[in-house]
């Protein structure tokens, strides 16, 4: 048994920043078994071009910050094999769509967050911390909505994978509008009217196509585009309920 | 670019919008199987306060519905916003109201 098949290898094209552009730099890098996207993007920097930026903390799929575009899609890269996703004997790395670059792989993560945030992302607590805490059923129908969209990492890959926020740029987007809904459904959250006032704004959970590309490449096997359907449901019945 | 009064103007027409269709599509396809002449079809149009009142709907319905979703794909092709854009909107509406209004009052009114 052989540990690595390094006597083939990978035509990776990675884009590199140039003069404010950029274009795609090819690096032939030696194939291996159980090879991930970050090990390649790592074996280039190491070995070819110490100059790459890019960026990656845990190398398990918990942090979320090592997520670019592979071959056309946004990925985790560290916890996403070469073998799912190489074609042809070919990889094309680059930074994640929908957010500015700074430099190679590296994109700045403001817009995202700051979205994460005016989309009423912060929470507001019912009680301090000298009441006692409120007891929440963990089977109830709320509870259980807000559960499916808590192990959200921000890696952004929904972000960037949605076709409304490349063309739209005041849209929350699917990550910051899942988080909203998990909020809408915590009993222990204070100012849940104001969340479902948020969404519902210019920007809101109402441009959302509905095209699902979020959820087929949410890493974590989330579904922020079942989040944005309870989102449109829960305003639309806060509207004729109260009228406006 | 929507909010939550446009999404729902937009959802809203298109369900007024659905038996209208039907009955549009049904209506055509049933009178005109024995053969119809123009004459006799505005012979049972004009004067009519139900098909007055039917296409009539229908065309505010979808006079709403089509500058809405103009709207959006104007914002989310060129980045059209602000009073521009709710310009475009409104405007969008008039036009394609008056268009329907013209049409509807010339089938349905003597």
């Amino acid at each position: 048994m052989t540990l690595s098949n390094s006597d083939t290898n990978l035509e990776v094209s990675v884009w590199r920043t140039r003069n404010g552009t950029g274009l795609y730099e090819t690096f032939e890098v030696p194939a291996h078994d159980n090879q991930t996207i970050l090990d390649v993007v790592s074996w280039i920097q190491q070995n070819a071009d110490p100059t790459l930026t890019y960026r990656f903390a845990c190398r398990v799929g918990m942090c979320g910050s090592c997520a670019m575009m592979v071959n056309g899609a946004p990925r985790w890269t560290c916890r996403t094999h070469v073998n799912k996703v190489l074609k042809h004997n070919r990889l094309k790395i680059a930074p994640l769509r929908n957010l500015p670059v700074i430099k190679d792989l590296v994109t700045d993560m403001d817009p995202f967050f700051d979205k994460w945030v005016s989309a009423g992302g912060r929470h507001e607590p019912t009680r301090t911390r000298h009441d006692p805490i409120e007891e929440i059923q963990p089977a109830n129908e709320q509870r259980a909505a807000a559960d499916a969209g808590i192990e959200c990492i921000n890696c952004s890959v929904c972000y960037a994978a949605c076709d409304t926020v490349a063309n739209n740029a005041d849209y929350l987007g699917p990550a910051a509008l899942q988080r909203a809904w998990t909020i809408v459904n915590d009993e222990k959250h204070g100012d849940r009217q104001d969340v479902l006032d948020t969404v519902s704004a210019a920007g809101g959970c109402q441009n959302c196509h509905s095209m699902g590309n979020c959820t087929a490449l949410c890493p974590n096997g989330l579904d922020p585009l079942s989040a944005i359907a309870g989102l449109k449901r829960a305003t639309m019945r806060q509207f004729f309920k109260r009228g406006n | 670019m929507l909010d939550l009064r446009l999404y729902l103007a937009q959802r809203l027409s298109a369900m007024v919008m659905v038996p209208f269709v039907f009955v549009h599509l049904g209506v055509m396809i049933y009178a005109i199987q024995g053969g119809l002449s123009a004459s006799e079809i505005l012979g049972r149009t004009q004067g009519s306060l139900f098909w007055f009142l039917f296409y009539g709907m229908f065309v505010v319905a979808s006079s709403l519905h089509a500058a809405i979703g103009l709207r959006v794909i104007v914002h989310e092709v060129t980045g059209l916003r602000g009073l521009l854009l709710a310009a475009l909107t409104w405007g969008g509406f008039v036009v394609f109201f008056f268009l329907g209004a013209r049409a509807v009052t010339a089938v349905t009114m003597i």
